[in-house]
């Protein structure tokens, strides 16, 4: 009786580690891309930048010591900030009309938002140059209606930027609030009110603590993608909003690669201390919830 | 009734946030179509001029084959190797399974400047800068966290029941697969398809440092354009990329309408029945 057990055990020991013998090699071509053309690169990108020129935090303390680097983290986090808050600010009244309207109403509000999401950033690109350029569209309505003598200067200035990213950002924000909006039971409000709250005080008091969550994703996931946007700076921004990810590139391109590594060291680790908070607090995989809509 | 007014507010603050996030798609439209040949608003004649440029332009076409080609090959890698790699996570009792998931998102997290500074450099070692499989490649690590992501959530879907029943039909494993897991996981594929195709299609930060000149790509040669000069072709391109999502847009509602009447067609079968 024994030995029929054990060996009934042994044979499901086996079943389980050949199962896991396939599971791993299901695994390994994915592993192997992100091992060799992301885990290695970056891994090499951080030893050079404590190695070259010299072993040591030379290229960090040159960096750092350069009052250049410090104005450029400071615009960079910024603009990331600016971009949040407006995007919170415009985006949550979105998202409550679409977790509070019909479906068909619902559907037509997505159609707004997803179709800037599914767009080339470069066709965007194009469509804010020409409509904030000299020659441009406001600026042609403006002199058209003599409010204006002479072009206004809107084009590569901050707030083409920020109009520009926040145009990018903006349904990244609406989706994160909405799925967690449709979640919050609507009774609740109903409640309140019956109750005997006002309507300010049942949206206030009892709705938006519950879209908290939503509010701290959305934001959180917009501020970490603002950090790390390039084009929209270096097509519609002037020479004072370079960002880092500006910044890395114009070192690479003028090869001053190892200054580079070290401010992409930095910009790394600012964005996983980030995102190391939105995993403690809301775990990874609410990260891009609204992928599936 | 006394929601009403607040209600109308509501839409009275919505509507301009939404027509910012579509008026400036819509604006790219007419001026593709005018004669000018800098910018002018209303466009002072409908002329063709800038289509026929870029239709005419080798270097153009040249740029939309290989962003085509490169995103094709992009979206067929990532789906077959993201969906063995979902099966592992949703099927299997995969070891070290956490870290597993954490490494295969980072790619997402990362800005993608620093993932391009790394990825350059590693391909200045390799002599490939500006290369096919290089660009290929470097997409298929941006493509794959989204692939996995909608595969292994679709697979978690999907109830075991489905491939056990299989199973015990007497189907073999890759019977099973092909003939009951994937068309049952069509919609996730799809969809999947849909963003690996987008990230490659739409991709410039990676191109900008690994292109090289040979692996100039649709994107980059708008972005070089677009920092130079304000060039109408670019106008008609855009036109002509909106045109395709809105085209997508269509198909995928008179889809849903499809699917929605085909299953209440079913319904209405069984009941008859």
């Amino acid at each position: 009786m024994s030995v029929t057990t054990s060996s009934v055990g042994r044979s499901l020991l086996t079943v389980g580690r050949r199962r896991q013998l396939t599971a791993g090699l299901l695994v390994t071509p994915a592993l192997g891309l992100i091992l060799l053309l992301f885990m290695i690169p970056l891994v090499r990108l951080i030893v050079h930048s404590f190695t070259t020129p010299t072993l040591g935090l030379q290229n960090y303390s040159d960096a750092l010591m350069d009052r250049t680097t410090w104005r450029i983290i400071r615009i960079t986090i910024e603009i990331a900030f600016e971009c949040t808050a407006v995007s919170l600010l415009i985006g949550y009244p979105v998202a409550y009309l679409m977790a509070t309207s019909s479906k068909r109403a619902t559907k037509v509000i997505l159609l707004f938002v997803l179709l800037p999401f599914w767009t080339s950033i470069l066709v965007r690109m194009y469509a804010w140059m020409i409509i904030l350029g000299t020659k441009g569209m406001i600026n042609d309505a403006l002199l058209a209606a003599r409010v204006i003598d002479d072009p206004v200067k809107l084009l590569y200035t901050r707030f083409a930027v920020i109009l520009g990213m926040i145009h990018y950002l903006l349904p990244f924000m609406i989706l994160s609030l909405y799925s967690t909006m449709t979640g919050i039971d609507r009774d609740l409000m109903q409640s309140s009110s019956t109750l005997g709250a006002s309507g300010w005080q049942s949206f206030w008091r009892v709705y938006f603590p519950l879209s908290a969550p939503g509010v701290f994703a959305g934001s959180l996931l917009v501020f970490i993608l603002g950090l790390g946007f390039f084009v929209t700076p270096a097509l519609l921004g002037g020479p004072r909003d370079t960002t880092m990810p500006m910044y890395i590139q114009q070192r690479v391109a003028v090869l001053q690669f190892d200054q580079a590594t070290a401010i992409a060291v930095v910009l790394v680790v600012i964005v996983l201390i980030l995102f190391a908070i939105y995993d403690r607090i809301l775990g990874f995989d609410r990260l891009f919830g609204g992928l599936g809509t | 009734m006394a929601s009403r007014y607040p209600r109308r507010m509501l839409w009275f603050c919505c509507v301009p946030v939404l027509l910012y996030l579509v008026a400036p798609l819509v604006i790219v439209v007419p001026v593709s179509f005018s004669s000018a040949s800098y910018l002018q608003f209303p466009p002072p004649g409908f002329s063709f001029r800038w289509y026929e440029s870029y239709f005419s332009d080798r270097s153009w076409i040249d740029a939309t084959v290989l962003s085509l080609q490169v995103g094709v090959t992009v979206v067929v890698l990532s789906i077959a190797i993201g969906l063995l790699a979902s099966i592992a996570m949703t099927r299997y009792r995969l070891p070290f399974s956490g870290i597993v998931r954490v490494m295969l998102m980072t790619p997402l997290i990362v800005p993608s400047i620093v993932v391009a500074v790394a990825v350059y450099s590693q391909y200045v070692d390799l002599h490939i800068i500006g290369s096919f499989w290089g660009i290929v490649l470097a997409h298929t690590v941006l493509a794959l966290p989204f692939a996995i992501l909608l595969l292994s959530s679709g697979l978690q879907q999907l109830p075991e029941s489905l491939e056990e029943a299989s199973y015990m039909l007497g189907a073999g494993r890759l019977a099973t697969f092909i003939r009951v897991v994937l068309p049952a996981l069509a919609p996730s594929i799809l969809s999947a398809v849909l963003f690996a195709f987008i990230t490659s299609w739409d991709e410039i930060i990676m191109v900008l440092f690994i292109g090289g000149t040979k692996g100039q790509t649709l994107p980059l040669k708008m972005f070089s354009y677009l920092r130079t000069e304000i060039n109408p072709t670019i106008g008609a391109i855009s036109t002509l990329l909106i045109g395709l999502v809105v085209l997508g847009v269509i198909l995928s509602v008179i889809l849903g309408w499809w699917r929605a009447r085909r299953r209440s067609n079913k319904a209405a079968g069984i009941l008859v029945r």
